[in-house]
């Protein structure tokens, strides 16, 4: 018996268990409600199946997390203007290719331009907010208050309070897919920034720096690491995230629609990093958890509506979650629980 | 003229995890006095402190306060306030955004028709003040007043709460020499009325300024009570070391005399931080071990710390081997070949979710910048090193370095500022918390690396291990830099007349 | 000893709100003169369409005092209007047991999250963001479509109009004489202020509440109770949020999904301009009163001026937001220099 409990113990000690064991959870569950679930074919030369399309449509979620992962790591803050930092980019893109107009049925001008100006709006938004929290040292989640209710005032002021549509194929690929390549394009894109900011973790001094300033900020400057850089780092490189998947979102629904592009995606983002077996306090943290976390919030989001809950209603089920799970990581609830055990051990004892 | 005690506590023990904290401890107050405890790291004070105050239990022993029927326990600060016990922490306990009135009477406002009578709140609070000498204007918020009244309004409120026994734990830290006078004459007025109070501190002047008694405790037992007049400073630094002072003898240092002949590496003229170490001059030479002595809060690691920029001095320059420096923060201090292993490892030094190797490789990266990332080859080698070299215990290069034990954090730490190759290398403590054959290791090491050209400044509690590595000693008392012993002057005699001061024998 | 009385920082904070409502007003009617913004209707108006507002701005101000934050209360708005909604006209429960519902259902919901916020010590962040979510997804939960409120008690409610007589009436028009008038939401609104910023300056509690806010470890060391007072200020603002969702619900007569979007950041927006301290501690409900009036006159400003999109609005509130944390902790910093 002693020996299965020591396998057990051994299991959920690894780091990765809770997001992986919720991840299984989740796409047992939705296999038990759709049969076909795992089944995947190809139609118009695209990979399709329902879990083609959860693994899809997590990718906006996916790449939100990568940044969100480093703002709470760093500094046990959260970005809550991630959602409205989308939209923004998204509107600045679809500016500058409808070249002002509403509709267009060709790039006014250069696709690049529009993917640039969307990362440099999503850069600004990113400094912004890390010169709040950083510099000024202003609650990270007060400070990216600001933005998160004036983003998407800003995005309908730049689309002229209309939805901007871009009407142009080769704009739609970026959502959608490339022709001549079987996965979706927003897979790869996700991939790609996780892949980068793996690189970037591992081969620059990067994520032992967010480490060191989340985990000890004293210690941290006392040995010569310059923790107001760092800080301020990771809000910007968390703007760049969501200027990215404001592209990805946009490029969905070929529009920039300031109200609905990221809407309520910050909470996404911020239960992905939990789930994903990170502190919310901050310090050590793991990329590959916040990836799982993302797929596992999406593939929830899928048993859900299986079950016929509409997306207005998710958020409940969402909500449960995070109260779940940052109760469990309370330490006031691990120590009423001691108490509680010594209590009964006492019990025990005397009886 | 003997007072009445008004507080008895008689052989006190307690017991943590693995250490004795309190030993049979005695302790007495009396009416009208005011009573000094002192003692070094780890004596007890704060624990003894802390059990009478309800904050800690103890095991045995019994404690009595004058008007209460038979031996008491304090379950809590809310106990002891009840029964005449409150305390006036370093960190003053009130709240800024409050007015001074609030402050004194939150919790027991006066009330009419059910509401809180502010009327009377701020009149009580004039009176009250009034009494203890201090005028000020009581409707205006706490944090419009210095450090200083800030306390003296903790104390007016301790002191209308319950009257007979006042703790001051370690007030004068954050007070200039105004402030204390003040205090004094507040501390003075309060014992005329008959309260007892005891005085943590560590600052010797003042304790022979202001107390009648004074109470000794070394590693959790007690040393002695003594009436101040009749204790002379040294043997007042002599028993808070555990030491002997032998006027007659005279202990010469056997072993060569270093010839100090190399170039200067550290020219420190003027360097000072408000509040913490007064403005001081220090010379370091190449290859030389200069260690700081004092008594705990005397200004060592404070000295330390303003050289290193951790906390960035506010006057004076600094000179590294010959080029100015200026210290804006430790980074400047590191490239400039400064290293400084703190004190307190656990807040300061160790990342502890972070491995073994990254812990050890931290510094190094920090100075050669962000963009020049040490390979994981490089990384293993240095570790694996240091490893070696400082005979750390640990499971893998890539344990968490909290499961280490203290010992070999400490290790760790030290080889991680080692491995930046420093000029100048700071160690505060660096020995607290070893094991007995790792700090002779680590003694002859730092002999070792000052043979090799390493400029080393040595702190520690342990007069013996500093006379066994250092060729010269700076001399600190109650936040200054008092004096300097060359070699042919070190011995523990000395070492204690110097920190006694001028007035040795008195 | 001469008594010398300085304006401290936070007075100062609320003086220069004060003075720019009266400013922005000023202009408003210099401005929009012909177009009848200096007609005492406009300045009525601001609280008859704020009633909610205020008493949640209210609520809002005493959370943030304790140190704490809630970034739920839009979607409890929302909650409440449908519960209302549904209660009233699809279960035919009458208005009297249904507002009793509600505010009982804002005492839970609060005391939900206060129990999480003070006893589980969790982010207050963190909770209030679930709670809106939660609370939101709720909402959808009861209908998808709009309800539209019928209730003939309720329908009186929000129509009973209160004539100003006393501040003299205009003949309109049709030749019926017209007074200025205000409704009971407003009446109700400017009681809870007062209650409120009664309860802050006169309780054990009120005070126990700055005193936390300043510094809960202090508060802690001097005997005063912090779980237990963290707890019931949540307790109160939920009931608070219920009461003005019941006061917005009278202004819309329905319960649908996508109200009282981003009421939140204008209740926090209130506060903060209203010289509430982001930190904790220091906060005044009439201060918050202002920060709702010139949220209130930006809006008035934008629908005289016609042409602008409403998220001008936003982005003005917004933008003072930001202004008045910078120079919130800009003093901050300023304070911890003189020491």
């Amino acid at each position: 018996m002693s020996k299965i409990s020591s396998v057990v113990k051994k299991l959920t000690s690894y780091r990765l268990f809770l997001p992986i064991f919720c991840l299984i959870l989740v796409l047992l569950s939705n296999l038990i409600k759709t049969p076909a679930f795992f089944e995947v074919s190809i139609k118009n030369g695209v990979l399709y199946g329902y879990i083609i399309d959860v693994i899809n449509r997590a990718s906006d979620l996916v790449i939100l997390a990568v940044g969100m992962t480093f703002v709470i790591a760093v500094s046990g803050g959260t970005d809550i203007s991630v959602g409205a930092v989308m939209s923004v980019a998204a509107a600045v893109c679809c500016y500058i290719l409808a070249g002002g107009q509403q509709s267009v049925n060709e790039f006014q001008n250069p696709y690049i331009l529009g993917v640039l100006a969307a990362m440099a709006a999503g850069v600004l938004c990113g400094c912004f907010n890390g010169f709040l929290v950083a510099k000024m040292k202003i609650q990270p989640m007060v400070a990216t208050l600001i933005l998160f209710t004036a983003g998407r005032g800003i995005a309908q002021l730049v689309t002229k309070g209309q939805i901007t549509y871009i009407r142009v194929e080769s704009y739609k690929m970026l959502g959608a897919s490339i022709p001549g390549i079987p996965i979706p394009t927003p897979v790869f894109v996700a991939f790609l920034v996780v892949a980068i900011t793996y690189v970037l973790i591992k081969k620059t001094t990067l994520g032992m720096y967010v480490q060191s300033v989340g985990i000890n900020p004293r210690a941290s400057r006392l040995l010569g690491i310059k923790s107001t850089w760092i800080i301020f780092l990771s809000y910007a490189f968390c703007g760049i995230c969501a200027g990215i998947a404001g592209l990805v979102a946009s490029s969905r629904i070929y529009s920039a629609d300031a109200n609905n592009i990221g809407l309520n995606l910050e909470l996404d983002a911020i239960l992905a990093v939990a789930l994903g077996g990170n502190n919310l306090g901050g310090g050590k943290f793991s990329l590959l958890g916040s990836v799982i976390g993302a797929y596992t919030i999406q593939a929830l989001s899928t048993t859900l509506y299986a079950m016929s809950v509409s997306p207005d209603q998710l958020p409940v089920y969402k909500a449960i979650v995070v109260v779940v799970i940052v109760s469990l990581q309370s330490p006031e609830l691990k120590k009423m629980w001691k108490k509680l055990s010594a209590g009964r051990a006492v019990g025990k004892e005397v009886a | 003229m003997q007072k009445e005690v008004v507080l008895s506590m008689r052989n006190i023990s307690k017991t943590f995890p693995g250490v004795r904290a309190l030993d049979h401890v005695d302790f007495t107050l009396r009416q009208g006095e005011i009573h000094a405890l002192m003692g070094e790291n780890g004596a007890g004070k704060s624990t003894l402190i802390k059990v009478l105050t309800g904050v800690e239990e103890f095991e045995s022993g019994e404690i009595r306060i004058a008007g209460a029927e038979g031996a008491i326990i304090n379950h809590s600060p809310q106990e002891a306030g009840e029964h005449g016990i409150s305390t006036v922490y370093q960190e003053v306990n009130l709240c800024p955004n409050l007015s001074v009135a609030e402050n004194l009477f939150i919790g027991r406002e006066p009330k009419r028709a059910g509401m809180i009578d502010w009327k009377t709140m701020n009149q009580k609070a004039r009176d009250l003040l009034d009494s203890l000498d201090i005028q000020i204007d009581v409707a205006m918020a706490v944090e419009n007043y210095s450090i200083a009244l800030q306390q003296m309004i903790a104390i007016a409120r301790a002191v209308d709460m319950s009257a007979k026994v006042l703790i001051l734990d370690e007030p004068t830290s954050s007070l200039d020499e105004n402030e204390v006078g003040k205090l004094f004459g507040l501390m003075g007025r309060l014992r005329a009325e008959g309260v007892g109070i005891i005085f943590v501190t560590h600052f010797l002047e003042q304790v022979y300024a202001v107390c009648d008694r004074i109470t000794v405790l070394r590693n959790g037992a007690l040393v002695g009570e003594y009436e101040i007049e009749k204790l002379p400073r040294v043997q007042l630094v002599a028993k808070m070391m555990g030491k002997d002072f032998d006027d007659l003898e005279a202990i010469k240092k056997t072993g060569e005399s270093r010839e100090q002949t190399g170039e200067v590496v550290i020219d420190a003229r003027g360097i000072g931080h408000q509040g913490t170490i007064k403005p001081f001059d220090l010379e370091v030479r190449k290859g030389e071990v200069i260690g700081l002595t004092g008594l705990l809060g005397s200004g060592r690691s404070e000295l330390a710390r303003s050289l290193y920029g951790a906390d960035k001095a506010d006057s004076g320059e600094l000179k590294v081997n010959g080029k100015a420096v200026s210290v804006n923060s430790p980074l400047d201090a590191m490239m400039a070949g400064m290293a400084y292993l703190p004190e307190n490892r656990k807040e300061e030094g160790i990342i502890n979710d972070l491995s073994v190797r990254e812990n050890l490789i931290l510094a190094l990266q920090a100075k050669k910048g962000m963009f020049h990332l040490l390979s994981r080859k490089e990384q293993e080698e240095f570790t694996d090193k240091y490893i070696q070299l400082l005979q750390i215990k640990t499971a893998d290069r890539e344990t968490p370095i909290r499961q280490l034990s203290g010992g070999n954090q400490q290790k760790v730490i030290l080889g991680r500022w080692l491995l930046t190759q420093p000029d100048f290398l700071i160690l505060d403590e660096p020995t607290r918390g070893i094991d007995v054959g790792t700090k002779t290791e680590i003694q002859k090491l730092v002999v070792k690396l000052a043979g090799e050209g390493m400029s080393v400044m040595f702190i520690s509690s342990e007069i013996e291990e500093m006379l066994r590595t250092c060729s010269r000693m700076a001399v600190l008392r109650d936040g200054q830099k008092v004096g300097e012993l060359r070699e042919e002057e070190l011995n523990q005699n000395n070492i204690m007349k110097a920190i006694a001061g001028g007035e040795a024998n008195e | 000893m001469k008594k010398k009385r300085n304006i401290d920082g936070n007075t100062f904070l609320l003086m220069i709100t004060i003075v720019l409502f009266f400013v922005m007003y000023l202009i408003g009617i210099l401005v929009f003169k012909d177009k009848g913004f200096a007609k005492p209707q406009v300045f009525l108006n601001l609280f008859i369409s704020n009633a909610g507002l205020i008493v949640i701005a209210a609520g809002m101000t005493m959370v943030m005092i304790a140190g704490g934050i809630d970034i739920s209360v839009g979607s409890v708005v929302a909650l409440t209007c449908m519960l209302l909604a549904w209660m009233m006209d699809v279960k035919g429960i009458g208005a009297v047991p249904a507002l009793i519902l509600v505010l009982i259902m804002g005492l839970v919901f609060g005391l939900a999250q206060g129990y999480l916020i003070a006893y589980l010590k969790v982010q207050p962040f963190i909770v209030t963001l679930a709670g809106m979510f939660f609370a939101r997804g709720m909402t959808a939960m009861i209908s998808q479509e709009m309800i539209s409120v019928k209730n003939t008690t309720f329908q009186s409610w929000a129509k009973a109009k209160i004539n100003l007589t006393f501040l003299g009436g205009t003949v309109n028009k049709k030749g019926v004489m017209t007074y200025p008038f205000i409704y009971p939401g407003v009446l109700i609104a400017l009681a809870v202020l007062v209650i409120v910023f009664v309860m802050l300056k006169f309780t054990k509690f009120g005070r126990t509440i700055y005193a936390v806010g300043g510094n809960e470890q202090s508060a802690l060391m001097m005997g005063l109770n912090v779980k237990r007072t963290k707890l019931l200020v949540y307790v109160a603002n939920g009931f608070l949020c219920a009461l003005g969702g019941f006061l917005f619900c009278l202004n819309t007569c329905a319960g649908f999904v996508e109200q009282a979007k981003g009421f939140e950041m204008e209740a926090i927006a209130s506060a903060v301009i209203g010289g509430t301290l982001l930190t904790g501690g220091v906060g005044n409900v009439f201060g918050s009163l202002f920060g709702v009036l010139i949220k209130g006159t930006i809006e008035t400003f934008i629908t005289f001026q016609g042409t602008l999109s409403s998220w001008w609005t936003k982005i003005t509130i917004a933008a003072l937001l930001a202004f008045f944390i910078i120079l919130q902790s800009l003093f901050a910093k300023a304070k911890g220099k003189k020491k």
